[in-house]
């Protein structure tokens, strides 16, 4: 089966629906936002799609080394994915479809409000090995 | 199948068996693969056929397994192998064994991250998948990491004396930084820790005996069933186990008794105070900020003051603790947190949900990080 990336975004999207950052939500909406993503990826696993899921911390550093070996660690003078990634879903499903589906509903995580975010979110197909009878 | 059957008490004498094997001629890294191989079968034989004496018998069947694998090699060695034969150690020389298998494992030639997945398969007994599984890597990874840490501690002589503080340190981390999966890595931690202590009798290490006894008793309150975050003022201290605190309280003070402060005897005695409040305001603050104060003047550690400003909070108020917060490096990552809270006990509650905001971003865990923007979002609600 297919895998395929699912991306959770910081920011460099469009505008969400309801863009409100969550400090600005009550202690309850918090709540909700998280119950909803923990149920999110339990379901992922109980139907065995989950493949990996990861948040990123907003901090770390682009790096790159000069002649003498590893060069000053920097923030790089351009965007950074720590600007832009929050984290992921790795999932192995039947195919695009289904992996479009599930973001569609990781899209609709409830937000301030209650009222579901829209969030936009990133879908990449992984490469996979070569078939055993593609020659 | 219907024997009762503890696994616990079958890995508790891995180290002793491992020990033994080395003792009568074997290298470590062969010792421990054939120990390995031994509780394979223990795990898989005793449920129905449990043996009358378990140590003999994992001795016997690991020594066997130690023997195949030299034959399978080379016809010499097993000469040589067979000519160091000696009969069984003595009790201490047994005691002096075991010890040494924790040293080992805990040696300074070792990062920690490897030292401490040696700790789990060579003295815990746990299986590489276990390990892997316990710390979130496939299965292969770390199956080369425990195979390389066994060859840097392979030319290590098993007569030279070992470090405890090292080894402390090791089962501190796999108390503190446990992950998921089916072991329950602080419970594990205690048990060695337990082990150690009876072989070292030595203070310290029954003050990180209690440090984590007094810990692992908090644990049942301090987090809830959806697997966020409860601060210690707000935990129901009816959820903590009683007997444990009790064990604790009871090492800690006899390890006291003997005069010989250390890091974690230090810690353990603020665990205490802690443990023995009914709530956060009952606390006994100006004993915790004594003892911080003597944890600061023995280690200098910036965390130390960090949590020492906390509780000048506490026992002063919030002004002498943001004082004493001034002191410290504000790179630290809970530095922002700690401000926070100060801040918010002071009144300034706008500065305090900014700074709890600032902090969730500098969180290293996503639960820290929820708990903080809850924080933020409990003292930015507009009633």
């Amino acid at each position: 089966m297919p895998k395929y990336l699912i991306l959770k975004h910081y920011r460099g999207t469009p505008a969400t629906v309801n863009d409100v950052p969550m400090d600005q939500w009550t202690p309850e909406e918090v709540d909700a936002h998280m119950q909803f993503m923990g149920e999110f990826g339990r379901r992922l696993e109980e139907n065995g799609e989950l493949v990996d899921a990861q948040a990123l911390s907003p901090e770390g550093a682009f790096v790159r080394a000069d002649d003498r070996g590893t060069g000053p660690v920097t923030d790089g003078p351009f965007a950074e994915t720590k600007d832009l990634i929050a984290g992921w879903y790795v999932v192995d499903v039947d195919g695009w479809d289904r992996a479009v589906e599930l973001a569609g509903e990781l899209s609709l995580a409830p937000g301030k409000d209650g009222r579901p975010i829209h969030e936009w979110l990133e879908v990449r197909p992984f490469y996979g090995a070569p078939s055993a009878t593609g020659d | 199948m219907t024997h009762p059957f503890d696994e616990a008490t079958l890995r508790s004498l891995v180290p002793s068996v491992t020990g033994v094997l080395v003792r009568r001629g074997a290298d470590f890294a062969a010792a421990e693969d054939a120990v390995q191989e031994a509780l394979v079968e223990a795990v898989r034989g005793w449920p129905d056929d449990p043996p009358r004496d378990p140590k003999g018998w994992l001795v016997t069947v690991a020594w066997r397994r130690f023997l195949d694998a030299v034959r399978s090699e080379t016809a010499r060695q097993r000469r040589e192998v067979a000519a160091d034969l000696e009969p069984g150690p003595g009790p201490t020389q047994d005691a002096d064994d075991t010890l040494h298998v924790f040293f080992l494992c805990a040696h300074p030639a070792l990062t920690p991250a490897s030292a401490v997945a040696l700790t789990l398969r060579a003295v815990a007994g746990l299986t590489t998948r276990q390990v892997a599984e316990a710390y979130l890597v496939p299965e292969a990874t770390m199956a080369q990491r425990i195979s390389r840490a066994k060859r840097t501690v392979s030319t290590v002589s098993f007569d030279r004396p070992g470090d405890l503080a090292t080894v402390r340190r090791v089962l501190y981390l796999v108390f503190n930084e446990g992950y998921s999966g089916d072991v329950d890595l602080a419970a594990e931690a205690i048990r060695l820790t337990r082990q150690l202590a009876s072989l070292a009798q030595d203070p310290e290490t029954d003050g990180l005996l209690a440090l984590m006894l007094l810990h692992h008793a908090r644990r049942p309150a301090r987090t809830r069933a959806d697997a966020t975050l409860v601060p210690l003022a707000d935990q129901d201290r009816a959820l903590w186990d009683t007997g444990l605190v009790e064990e604790g309280v009871t090492v800690l003070q006899a390890a006291l008794a003997r005069q010989q402060r250390g890091e974690f005897q230090l810690q353990a005695a603020i665990a205490a105070l802690h443990a023995d409040a009914p709530s956060t305001a009952e606390t006994d603050w100006v004993q915790v900020v004594q003892w911080y104060d003597e944890l600061l003047a023995l280690t200098d550690s910036p965390v130390v003051r960090l949590n020492r400003a906390v509780a000048v909070g506490e026992a002063d108020g919030a002004r002498s603790g943001l004082a004493a917060l001034a002191e410290v490096d504000p790179g630290l990552p809970r530095h922002r947190a700690a401000a926070a809270y100060l801040h918010e006990k002071a009144g300034d509650r706008d500065l305090a949900a900014r700074l709890y905001a600032e902090a969730a971003g500098l969180a290293t865990n996503l639960a820290e990080r929820t708990h903080l923007t809850k924080q933020a979002a409990r003292l930015n609600r507009r009633e």
